[in-house]
């Protein structure tokens, strides 16, 4: 990162909303974000809210008592702010399941004041296969 | 005598490909059975926990299991028969036909299919495969069984790790590893650039400060029983190690993650061609292979990096194994110089009465600006411009060529300038 006068710094920042994973240019002077190099608009709302305030969705896996599986998989419903994750891992790490929950099923509530739920992300505690 | 049954398209792996060619087979019509050998369908998504796949194809960003569960709840509505805890041990072929030796819960079973789909995934690259030195011990593991160990058994396979090449499965262990509170010392890769996709650099291992160290290798791994520490050297241009240049890094694991090549066991038994390139076997546009009656699709056919071209190309073949033709396909081929990594099909049908074909493609090196050349002897078919291409990034395209430019016996040449 630069520091110049009258405030500019410049970064370049990987868009990973879609798999062609643009480097985006970013220029900030006086509080104003410039960007360059994504290929739609998606890629300048991703930039400046990297710039701005971090969002991540986080996908881990929690605890059940079931011994044919062990762990199950989740994800937060919505994105958190990045700085939260490991928060929101370590809260998830108290976790047990103990029902046979299924896709979609929400497993842990506004984890974390993040205003977000915590969802299953498999069938394999109901799948007969 | 263990009696014979009969099938018109059989499909051998229920992964994302398998899966979407055992549904389109049943969709034309066809009697279909889908053989996996694990008790679970969905292949090495069951393991991919994280988010990212079905972007092209559902506009969401699902994790593996979901996707999954997306093709595998449409099979009870079908009429697609599923045999799990199934393995396919022996193929032979009679005529066009081919007779499958198949060990299940209830024994031995023989199948005889006119249609058959190979759609057996691909296998990780090993130690032994790269040449790392050093004695054989415990924590010297994949990146694939890292995976599985820490979504499927829920117990993490270490404390402190080095992880070895920049693939994107190594990349996204990295992530998983932090947070669930192991300490990844760092990714190493022998080439000056990430093999990964950069979104994976960026959210994975930037995103925790995991460093990324390009144009280093593991030259020894150090322990007896269990590894204590591995040894990194930095390479010059050619990947061989510099004198001097050896630092010793103490860990309880070294995890791989230097490739994926296609699982070819069964292809290769029966004398499926298979492309140097691709590793995967040659094919038509129908992914229908040198053999008549056989298809291949998925990473069995050459490694994807999204799930999306995966199911599509197990639609293809789903589709072409159900309607077979007995007519010649006047094979034309397809061939691309050194500044493509493969082109894929490898072979046109001269006598199909679809125009647009579908290409995927590899370029051998970072290009900006680069333009690609589809060419017969002097006569150029078509072109288009690409602002960046990376090898890691596979490139899918299609392109609308009649029978008149398939004529005569001269091969397509695919080329990259930039
Ligand atoms: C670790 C990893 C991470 C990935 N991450 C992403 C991502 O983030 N986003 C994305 O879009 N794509 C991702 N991919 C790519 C995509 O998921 C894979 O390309 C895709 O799952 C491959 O599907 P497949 O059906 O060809 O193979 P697989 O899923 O490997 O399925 C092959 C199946 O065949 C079975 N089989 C093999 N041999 C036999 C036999 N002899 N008899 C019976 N059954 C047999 C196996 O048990 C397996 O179930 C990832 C791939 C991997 C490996
Ligand atoms: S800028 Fe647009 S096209 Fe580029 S990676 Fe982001 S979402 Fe995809």
């Amino acid at each position: 990162m630069t520091e110049q006068k009258n405030q500019t710094s410049a970064r370049e920042i990987v868009c990973i909303v879609c798999p062609n994973g643009c480097r985006i240019q970013c220029k900030e002077t006086d509080g104003q974000i410039v960007c360059n190099g994504q290929k739609c608009m998606r890629g300048k709302e991703y930039a400046i809210a990297e710039l701005t305030h971090p969002m991540r969705s986080l996908t881990t896996s929690v605890r059940t008592v079931f011994p044919d599986s062990p762990v199950v998989s989740v994800r937060t419903s919505g994105e958190i702010e990045k700085s939260k994750l490991i928060d929101v891992t370590k809260a998830l790490g108290q976790i047990i399941v103990d029902q046979r929950i299924k896709i979609g099923d929400i497993i842990a509530e506004n984890i974390c004041d993040t205003g977000i739920n915590v969802i299953c992300t498999s069938d394999r505690l109901v799948h007969p296969y | 005598m263990i009696q014979e049954l009969y099938f018109d398209v059989t499909v051998i792996g229920a992964g994302p490909a398998g899966l979407a060619a055992a549904l389109a087979s049943d969709h034309e019509g066809a009697k279909t059975l889908l053989i996996e050998r694990e008790a679970r369908l969905g292949g090495i998504l069951k393991q991919c926990i994280h988010d990212g796949f079905g972007l092209v194809r559902f506009g969401e960003k699902l994790s593996g299991p979901e996707y999954a569960e997306r093709f595998i709840e449409q099979l009870p509505d079908s009429h697609v028969e599923v045999w799990t805890l199934s393995f396919v041990s022996e193929i032979k072929r009679e005529k066009n036909e081919s007779l499958l030796t198949v060990i299940t819960r209830e024994g031995m079973k023989r199948i005889r299919t006119r249609s058959l789909i190979l759609a057996t995934g691909c296998r990780e690259r090993t130690s032994r495969q790269i040449g790392v030195h050093g004695r054989h011990c415990a924590g010297v593991l994949t990146a694939g069984t890292a995976q599985y160990y820490t979504n499927i058994l829920g117990k993490l396979p270490t404390k402190r790790c080095v992880i070895l090449g920049s693939g994107d499965i190594g990349l996204i262990m990295a992530r998983r590893l932090t947070l669930e509170g192991a300490k990844v010392v760092g990714v190493y890769e022998a080439k000056p650039t990430p093999s990964g996709l950069m979104r994976n650099v960026s959210q994975c291992l930037w995103d925790f400060d995991i460093p990324l160290q390009v144009s280093k290798t593991v030259t020894r791994v150090i322990g007896d029983a269990r590894l204590t520490a591995v040894e990194i050297a930095s390479v010059d241009a050619c990947m061989c190690p510099i004198k001097g240049t050896e630092e010793i890094i103490p860990c309880d694991a070294l995890i791989l993650s230097v490739g994926l090549i296609p699982e070819n066991e069964l292809a290769e038994s029966i004398g499926v061609p298979i492309d140097f390139k691709t590793k995967g076997a040659v094919v038509d546009e129908r992914n229908e292979t040198l053999l008549r009656g056989v298809f291949a699709c998925g990473n069995a056919l050459h490694v994807n990096d999204l799930v999306d071209y995966v199911s599509e190309s197990g639609e293809v073949a789903g589709k072409a194994a159900a309607s077979p033709t007995n007519r010649s396909r006047g094979l034309v081929p397809v061939e691309c110089d050194q500044s493509l990594l493969y082109v894929v099909p490898q072979r046109l049908c001269r006598n199909s009465e679809e125009m647009e074909r579908v290409f995927f493609f590899r370029s051998a090196r970072d290009m900006d600006n680069a333009t690609l050349t589809v060419a017969k002897g002097e006569q150029v078919l078509f072109t288009k411009k690409f602002a960046h291409l990376r090898p890691p990034e596979m490139e899918r395209i299609p392109i609308t060529l009649s029978k008149k430019e398939l004529d005569g016996n001269l091969p397509l040449r695919f080329h990259l300038e930039e």
